[in-house]
């Protein structure tokens, strides 16, 4: 029997679908409900099947050991088996703190979660991305920080209701936040492009992405990159990250511009169809991962694929 | 004030090869290592030990290789190691650990910060920081990318996916940091020397019958089927008999 709460900083609703496939098996039936953290977008909550809708008066940003301590309670009266989140920083320090306080048991940047039997089974990539455990959650509660987007969303149905329970996020928090500085963000889904370019410390400029760009633009690509160029560089936005903490996408064609190949990175991209790399150095580990590789200076074999590509 | 800094070791990640019949990972004989996160708390450690004073002490939980690679981060200018050392720590999930390393620091005199890695670059489960802080009721941030320690009180720059956030706890307090909040030190050959006389304790009777709360079934890496054909050579022919291959393949037109 599977009694599930959902909480999403991200508002996903394939974490719904998800529940509701899941409460059907594991002997169960039982329903999926949800926890809102504000007013908004109820009505989404309740087409995607959740019902009761816990409502919270804080918002997705209150501390995570103040969300941990409410979503404790909640599960504690309403008799949850399984939580599900989304496998945000935030996320996971609630997922851990959740956890620790129901005594359960707990796996973080799930990327596949089934019943099998009686037994919940919840995959996550291990060893820095090289391979993918299995791993089976032991206790009667269970909690999963599931990745952004790992499960699509189902179908809403408007016309469902259900009732809201408003519930208050405690206020006691041992952080005291000074400030929040927002950062760029945009709104591209590497998970859904046919053809990505991706660009890594191998480009030395930032001037030199108008290349990148002139390229991807001829190819119809979108633009990804490597964690470094968004986090150390801060090129990019964190959204167009491939990779193991980044998105997990199945184009058709990846082009990779000086990027090393580390498995953190390739990781993201194992869904490829085809792989395409190019790289100076013909020691770089990304062209054991590729289809295709060019070995040799990006700023001489951009300008010439943009050249040739325009041609046909 | 002493700082407690909790590493883990791993193989080098680089070096996994996969058996082709089983799809399991070979990791006999691989060399262990101080992984990379663990390697950025240890030098954030150090940094405010050479800004505050204090010492820096090492813990770990694992394997008997350890007494080895905590080395590593002695060489880096921590002072002392304190170890729990067990073959069965080896599959022991992340929320145990993370329960004995409390009951380790719990052992430890006169700490005032703990730091780890936000997870590790192997494992990357991020649940060990929080439980320690849930496990000893101390504040607990994660995911810092700067920390400014003054007056018993910890200013932290979390790197979240939307925001930077700012915030102060009191210390003591367990703050978990990212592989952007420094570049670790890379010790001479003076430092490796000098680390051999550094003191390296084991740590008994810390309850090693931790229950696992999950259990791994199995581990398996993902077929791979990639052609691997490289193109070498002038650059303006490498990317003429590369278009002609992706277009032979259908993938452009
Ligand atoms: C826990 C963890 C999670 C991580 N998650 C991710 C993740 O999600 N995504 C990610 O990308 N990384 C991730 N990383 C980091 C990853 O391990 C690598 O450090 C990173 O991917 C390297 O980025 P890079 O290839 O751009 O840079 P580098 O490794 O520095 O490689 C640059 C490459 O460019 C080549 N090059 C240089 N000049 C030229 C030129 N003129 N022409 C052609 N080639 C050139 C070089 O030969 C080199 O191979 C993670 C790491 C950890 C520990």
């Amino acid at each position: 029997m599977a009694k599930i709460l959902v909480f999403s900083e991200k508002k996903e609703m394939g974490l719904l679908s998800k529940g509701w496939e899941l409460s059907a098996g594991g002997g169960g039936g039982q329903g999926v409900a949800a926890v809102a953290s504000s007013a908004e977008g109820m009505a989404e909550y309740f087409s995607y099947g959740a019902n009761p809708v816990y409502q919270a008066d804080g918002d997705h940003t209150a501390a995570e050991e103040t969300w941990a301590d409410l979503l404790r309670g909640i599960v504690e009266r309403g008799g949850f088996q399984l939580v599900l989140l989304t496998s945000t920083k935030r996320g996971k320090e609630i997922a851990a703190r959740l956890a620790y306080a129901l005594g359960a048991g707990c796996v973080t940047d799930v990327t596949s979660l089934r019943w099998e039997g009686e037994r919940l089974l919840a995959d996550r990539y291990t060893l820095g991305g090289n391979c993918v455990a299995t791993e089976e959650i032991l206790t009667p509660v269970k909690v999963c920080a599931v990745m952004p987007y790992a499960f699509p969303v189902g179908q809403p149905d408007p016309a469902r209701r259900g009732d809201t329970v408003v519930v208050t996020l405690p206020g006691e928090s041992q952080k005291r936040v000074i400030e929040r500085r927002a950062k760029a963000h945009e709104t591209v889904r590497l998970e859904e492009a046919e053809r990505i370019v991706g660009v890594g410390k191998g480009l030395l400029h930032k001037e030199d992405l108008e290349m990148v760009m002139e390229l991807a633009g001829v190819l119809g690509a979108e633009v990804g990159c490597s964690k470094p160029l968004a986090l150390e560089l801060h090129w990019f936005s964190e959204d167009r990250i491939i990779g193991l903490t980044g998105s997990k996408a199945s184009p058709k064609l990846y082009l990779a511009l000086g990027v090393s190949g580390q498995i953190q990175h390739m990781v993201g991209v194992g869904r490829a169809k085809t792989i395409v790399a190019i790289n100076k150095s013909a020691d770089a580990p990304i062209f054991k991962g590729s289809d295709y590789g060019i070995v040799g200076d990006l700023y001489q074999v951009v300008p010439k694929l943009v050249e040739e590509l325009k041609k046909a | 004030m002493n700082i407690i800094v909790c590493v883990k070791e791993a193989v080098d990640l680089e070096q996994v090869r996969v058996n082709e019949s089983t799809r399991e990972p070979t990791l006999e004989g691989l060399p262990l290592e101080i992984e990379d996160l663990s390697k950025n708390a240890a030098e954030e450690a150090v940094r405010q030990k050479e800004q505050h004073g204090g010492t820096v002490v090492a813990l770990a939980a694992g394997l008997p290789t350890l007494k080895k690679t905590i080395r590593e981060v002695l060489a880096m200018g921590v002072d002392e190691a304190r170890l729990v050392l067990h073959p069965s720590l080896a599959t022991t999930d992340p929320p145990s650990i993370a329960r004995i390393l409390a009951r380790a620091i719990l052992q430890t005199e006169d700490y005032g910060l703990v730091l780890l890695g936000e997870g590790s670059a192997d494992n990357f489960s991020g649940l060990v920081g929080p439980i320690i802080s849930e496990t000893l009721g101390l504040p607990g941030v994660t995911g810092v990318r700067e920390l400014k320690i003054q007056n018993g009180v910890a200013r932290c720059t979390r790197d979240l996916e939307d925001c930077y956030e700012v915030v102060e706890v009191l210390l003591p307090a367990v703050i978990t940091v990212t592989s952007e909040i420094n570049e670790p030190r890379l010790p001479s050959l003076t430092d490796v020397l000098k680390s051999s006389r550094k003191p390296v304790t084991e740590l008994q009777d810390l309850g090693l019958k931790e229950e696992n709360r999950t259990r791994r079934v199995k581990n398996i890496a993902p077929p791979s089927s990639r052609k691997g054909v490289l193109f070498q050579g002038e650059a303006g022919e490498a990317v003429k008999s590369l278009l002609e291959a992706l277009r032979r393949d259908g993938v452009l037109t």
